[in-house]
């Protein structure tokens, strides 16, 4: 490396893996102008990208912290690590694993090669070949699903065209941060009347960073298209990193419709703040389905900008929060053409000292006539340790329109497991079939093989068996 | 088989089933009857092992097990079934499921599915009934129905029959007391009312009068007849 950054930097050389470079990287601890530089430098991207990270650097520096929403005041950015190169294992062995982490996937029956890469010890180079099938289909009708850097790469026009369009990195401290240090996250571009038969997996495009800190994740649907974009998955994810910050960025064009599923599921030592936004346009329909269930605390908000007439939006959501927990979670929806609507439903289930927050934002701007929004937030609380609270917002500047709002709280009452224990259920069980019945409503929306796996882990959660 | 022996037992501040003993023997039919308020339900919710009702003396025995201890689930893999009064409403949650889970898994899927429609066949329960939320939306009757599908499956020794009989049109009555005497099978019913109605499907072995927490007066069928016909204030001053 003739880069004089490169002194800065530490090398760690790591063998038997199938990339074109063998060698893994890692920046040092912090952050400051010239990582950022030596991100990009590594990455050899375009002018534009660099001074973009560097301008996104600043406003993340000027940014203050968010003053509201969860405790944020455990994260020491001086104490992370802002780039490490795909290759490099964050966990080396899997003896080193944490004892809770190895148990909950021998308790989910995760196969043990499947356990190896979800907990970061290998890389599984195998679904290379699922994911090069998968591409071939998807070229065929002119998809392109790839990892963000490679995009840039290949596709600099389209890229430019749109990132960071729909979330500047002014939006909040957390897109500045994504925004200067961003690194793998998916990139999707469907043409116009394109339809995408299969849900696209993130899992599948193993070769990049799969489960990076700073996911930077843009998806483009074009007229009359459709795709179906699934991200995460219930196994919990372990992680040494302590902050996770994606951005994700999807344009919903005329017509066209893009359904979103989240299963987020990361280690109890992770603060996942995460910044979704889409935008639709004329008669298009955007749909999050958002379930979280790991780390230790989320501030997470999918939004839908509904620009065009006619344009639907919605957010099913599911937060889960055990103990040392703070799931605060919710959604916006912004209508700005006539026609538009919305719908909200997000179901929290808070336990042993667990903390869940519904935040969400509804807001019809004049002339948004005829619009329909309709938010319902339900929380369920497992016990006398553990708090819900709703924060719904309305900013209704339209009188031509159909506003629903619903919100309950409820407790898991000891006569409903009564009902099930004396029917020679066990109270976990009882817990477990009980929360299960909660949230299968957003449940059922999500794919079938996803969904068997999240009933097993609200099961197991149920059991006090994992942390 | 069920072995009650001094029974008191107490619900926030009041007693209110006061020294009750009595042994219900295996294959026999027992009418609990009394008034409101006499104390019947306790004595079903307290033999189940509700987490309300407290015991402040005595003990239970199920076929010689002392079963005081022992957690509602427990229990019910003893061979102990109460159907509820007032069956609760579960959301997202299916009959199936509930079986499925009650059962430990250890019955096939298919066959619980098959089975659970053979009964709710015979017990006239519509078929959205048995796949949608148990007990959302369903009628008093339907979800006497669905109780008495879950006895059925779950094949238990002692049922205990929490007034199966309110709520409930004359024609379900009959389908519900029909099955019960079809699936009687050498089981044992302690079948708690208020009124004869149901005995008129169902014959008792013997009839237990409740009165103010207290076991009054034990009989033959006919004591039920004598209910039906004078009240119960009479049977008090006898």
């Amino acid at each position: 490396m003739s880069d004089p950054t490169a002194s800065n930097l530490d090398f760690e050389y790591k063998y038997g893996f199938s990339m074109p470079n063998n060698y893994s990287f890692r920046s040092r601890k912090g952050l400051d102008e010239e990582i950022v530089k030596s991100i990009s430098f590594m990455k050899k991207e375009p002018v534009w990208m660099t001074e973009s990270r560097l301008k996104s650097y600043g406003i993340f520096r000027q940014k203050k912290m968010p003053d509201w929403g969860a405790d944020l005041s455990g994260i020491n950015f001086d104490d992370i690590y802002y780039y490490i190169k795909p290759t490099d294992k964050q966990v080396n062995s899997w003896d080193k694993l944490p004892k809770e982490i190895k148990e909950t996937y021998d308790r989910i029956g995760v196969p043990e090669a499947e356990k190896k890469f979800l907990s970061g010890v290998s890389a599984q180079y195998e679904s290379e070949v699922v994911y090069e099938s998968i591409n071939k289909e998807l070229g065929k009708i002119g998809v392109i699903f790839c990892d963000m850097d490679t995009a840039l790469k290949k596709y600099p026009d389209i890229v430019r065209k749109y990132f960071g369009t729909l979330i500047p990195p002014h939006d909040n401290k957390f897109a500045a941060l994504n925004s200067a240090v961003w690194s793998g996250g998916s990139f999707v571009y469907v043409p116009k009347g394109a339809k995408v038969p299969m849900p696209l997996q993130a899992y599948f495009r193993i070769n990049s960073e799969r489960f990076g800190q700073f996911e930077r994740t843009l998806i483009i649907a074009e007229e009359g298209s459709y795709v179906h974009y699934i991200e995460g998955c219930t196994a919990p994810i372990y992680t040494t990193n302590s902050l996770h910050s994606a951005v994700v960025e999807i344009f919903v064009h005329k017509n066209a419709r893009v359904r979103y599923t989240t299963v987020q599921n990361w280690s109890n030592n992770v603060y996942n703040l995460v910044t979704k936004r889409a935008k639709a346009e004329e008669n298009a329909v955007m749909e999050w389905v958002d379930c979280n269930i790991g780390s230790k605390v989320t501030m997470k908000y999918p939004s839908v900008y509904l620009m065009g007439e006619g344009a639907r939006g919605e957010v099913l959501s599911i937060a889960f929060a055990g103990r040392g927990q703070h799931q605060d979670a919710g959604a916006k929806m912004l209508h700005f053409a006539p026609n538009t609507s919305s719908r909200i439903i997000s179901k929290s289930v808070s336990k042993a000292g667990g903390r869940t927050s519904y935040r969400g934002l509804v807001q019809v701007f004049p002339k948004a006539k005829k619009s329909s929004v309709f938010v319902s937030c339900d929380a369920l609380i497992l016990d006398e340790k553990s708090r819900s609270d709703t924060y719904p917002y309305m900013k209704i500047k339209e009188n031509d329109v159909t506003v629903q709002h619903e919100a309950t709280v409820e407790k898991l009452g000891e006569e409903k497991l009564f009902y099930l224990t004396s029917k020679g259920i066990s109270k976990s069980d009882a817990e477990g079939l009980l929360v299960n019945g909660f949230i299968e409503p957003v449940v059922k929306e999500i794919p079938l093989e996803y969904s068997i796996e999240l009933n097993r882990l609200i099961n197991l959660e149920m059991s006090g068996s994992v942390g | 088989m069920l072995q009650i022996k001094k029974l008191s037992v107490s619900a926030g501040k009041t007693t209110i089933l006061k020294d009750f003993s009595f042994n219900f023997e295996k294959g026999k039919v027992y009418a609990i009857m009394g008034p409101n308020g006499s104390g019947k339900s306790t004595l079903a919710f307290t033999v189940a092992g509700h987490p309300s009702y407290k015991m402040e003396a005595g003990s239970m025995k199920m076929e010689d097990k002392e079963i005081t201890l022992l957690s509602p689930d427990k229990r019910a893999k003893l061979g102990i079934f109460l159907s509820f009064q007032t069956p609760l409403a579960l959301a997202g949650v299916t009959v199936f499921q509930l079986l499925r889970i009650a059962l430990n898994k250890k019955k096939d899927p298919l066959e619980l599915k098959k089975k659970i429609e053979e009964i709710a066949k015979k017990l006239g329960i519509k078929k959205d009934l048995t796949e949608r939320s148990l007990n959302e939306g369903a009628s008093g009757g339907e979800k006497k129905k669905l109780e008495m599908l879950q006895a059925a499956v779950l094949d238990p020794k002692l049922l205990i029959f929490d007034e199966i009989d309110t709520g409930v049109d004359v024609d379900a009555l009959r389908k519900i007391a029909k099955f019960m005497n079809e699936t009687k099978d050498g089981k044992t019913y302690l079948i708690i009312t208020h009124y004869n109605r149901i005995l008129h499907y169902i014959k008792p072995d013997k009839v237990l009068i409740l009165i103010g927490g207290k076991l009054i007066k034990t009989g033959s069928a006919k004591l039920a007849e004598e209910i039906e016909k004078n009240g119960y204030e009479k049977i008090i001053k006898n």
